[in-house]
């Protein structure tokens, strides 16, 4: 077992996600089995080998800092579920 | 024949001779909807009225004798991960079921301008997520050419609306095969471009380093269209390729003669159906017999491509959709605290198989076994990548199978979500070293399409399509006639 059903838990905790029993126990499972593939990576050896997180040889692409048009406040609130005073409405922070 | 079952160009030289107009055009793929698409399930939104309103202004430019693109008064759709002005931009999931962006996204932008008639939004996987469509958080497609298999994924919609005459040409996003492996077991054409070669500018990103826009259509004269419309530089996407795109209808040659063409060993691997490797074979003895040179090569990191690309697409998705946290748009569940409201909206908002790549994602990523999966993972990748650097220093294309099988039947591997991730063991490698890839049709197998896949070396889109045109005008076995009738 690589993953116990302790793990899934802390896991859908970091994720933002709520998982009903069955759930976990289907996480449990379901990444176990291809956990337990991910394995064959460790057939390969990978000393001295660069990670590639970016195929393009791009490096910090910048642009001329000029006020450019943006989305009118309307319709940057259109879809909101909840918006109040040209401003996005959420629950009690502190 | 029906004008919906031609192919772009050939609506495009009858609306230019004045012999239809686009409303016409638009209107029969209007009822061809209506006719199958209660089998079919394609679309996840039809819009109708502005597609005749766009087709009417097509035929007004045209009347009026304006400079039109070839494309423009063609019946097209979007797979519903593009983002569309005013119109709902879902992704299949619960989570953007009632989405209106306020935006086009780049490829709708050209597409648009081009004059295409926009007819909708295709079905998916669940925010790219899955090879069979039955992901998708509102119904499953169907397979046109057999209604019991599934039509591919995650781009389902998508090709199964070209090959069910819904639309004469659509657009899918490929992250590890997603264009592709629809196009094989629908029997249509997919391009998944070079990285950076079409902005990703309004797609809702699945997993970014991966994520590419491309066209699918009936044959390669169409593709080559297509792909002009939507390549090139784009300043809203930090990672287009800074270069301009050439005209791809130049390459539409049929002469191979003097192309080495390597056939990599690892994909006849185990696992794969006899008969489809037979095919693939015998489309290696076409390119011989046209003047190529097909020779045996190895890329010996392939099988451990596939083990990294479900560590890194799902590590970039758990990031990604961090986005969906319930406050600017999209579901909201619960509003007592916040730490809750985030975790009711996204227990409901998303579908099984997105929860488990977030899951792994994060699993990855977290203190720990950040060095041991998602590290391991890149360095992996770079060997995949030199592994392709290598033979493409000899050979100027790769030809492989796109799918180890034909299409699968309907609610085959949907418990087993390891097996459902092998089907895309012959896409995959591609995505994780940004190459240009192709399906063409290439034969059936009982019925069900087969695909080939032709690979080459960055920006070599043009390769592509020179060997993909040149197959298509040698041999039948690449047209795979789009679904007539009833689909019974």
């Amino acid at each position: 077992m690589k993953i116990s059903q302790k793990d899934v838990e802390h896991v859908a905790l970091l994720g933002r996600l709520f998982l009903s029993d069955e759930e976990k126990e289907n996480y449990t499972r379901t990444l176990n089995d291809i956990l337990g593939y991910m394995e064959l990576l460790n057939q390969v050896d990978t000393t001295g080998v660069e990670p590639t997180a970016h195929v393009l040889p791009l490096r910090n692409v910048f642009r001329e800092d000029t006020i450019k048009e943006s989305l009118p406040r309307d319709l940057a609130l259109a879809n909101a579920p909840k918006a109040e005073d040209g401003c996005f409405k959420v629950p009690r922070i502190v | 024949m029906s004008l919906t079952a031609l192919t772009v160009h050939e609506l495009s030289a009858l609306l230019h001779k004045g012999e239809v107009t686009s409303r016409e055009i638009t209107a029969a793929y209007l009822e061809r909807i209506g006719t199958v698409e209660d089998k079919v399930k394609a679309y996840v939104t039809v819009t109708a009225e502005q597609a005749l309103t766009q087709a009417e202004e097509s035929d007004i430019k045209r009347a009026r004798g304006e400079k039109l693109s070839p494309l423009s008064g063609i019946p097209a759709a979007l797979k519903d991960n593009m983002c569309t002005h005013g119109i709902k931009t879902t992704c299949s999931s619960k989570m953007l079921e009632n989405f209106i962006p306020p935006y086009d996204a780049t490829v709708a932008a050209k597409l648009k301008q081009a004059g295409t008639v926009l007819l909708g939004k295709c079905n998916m996987d669940e925010f790219a997520m899955g090879s069979s469509t039955e992901n998708s958080a509102f119904f499953p497609t169907r397979n046109p050419h057999d209604l019991t298999a599934v039509p591919g994924g995650s781009s389902g919609g998508a090709a199964a609306a070209v090959a069910a005459q819904e639309a004469a040409f659509t657009l899918g996003s490929d992250t590890g095969g997603s264009i592709r492996l629809p196009a094989a077991f629908c029997g249509v054409v997919g391009l998944k471009p070079t990285y950076g070669c079409v902005s990703r500018y309004g797609l809702v990103a699945y997993a970014s380093s991966l994520d590419q826009i491309g066209p699918m259509t009936r044959d390669m004269t169409d593709c080559a269209l297509v792909l002009n419309a939507i390549a090139g530089y784009d300043a809203l996407d930090s990672t287009s390729a800074p270069q301009a795109a050439p005209d791809y209808t130049g390459f539409l040659t049929a002469d191979v003669k003097g192309m080495k063409i390597g056939l990599p060993q690892e994909y006849f691997a185990a696992g794969m159906d006899p008969r489809v490797a037979a095919l693939v074979r015998q489309a290696a003895a076409k390119f011989e017999e046209l003047g190529a040179r097909c020779e045996e090569v190895s890329l010996p990191h392939t099988q451990y491509a596939l083990p990294a690309y479900y560590i890194i697409a799902p590590a970039e998705a758990s990031s990604n959709l961090a986005r969906y946290d319930g406050v600017q748009y999209g579901l909201r569940v619960g509003a007592d605290d916040m730490v809750s409201m985030y975790c009711q909206t996204r227990s409901i908002g998303f579908g099984n198989e997105v929860k488990r790549r977030i899951m792994l994602g994060t699993y990855a990523l977290s203190s720990g076994y950040y060095d041991a999966y998602y590290l391991k993972a890149l360095k992996v990748r770079t060997l995949v990548k030199q592994d392709f650097d290598k033979v493409f220093e000899k050979y100027d294309l790769l030809l492989t199978p796109t799918s180890p099988t034909v299409a699968f039947n309907y609610g085959e591997k949907v418990d087993d979500p390891l097996t459902m991730y092998l089907s895309d063991v012959c896409t995959i490698p591609i995505n994780l070293a940004g190459l240009p890839a192709l399906s063409i049709p290439f034969g059936t197998v009982e019925n069900r399409p087969v695909g080939v896949q032709l690979i080459g070396p960055t920006f070599a889109e043009g390769a592509l399509i020179r060997a993909g045109y040149t197959l298509e005008q040698n041999t039948v076995l690449t047209r795979i006639a789009p679904v007539e009738g009833g689909l019974l």
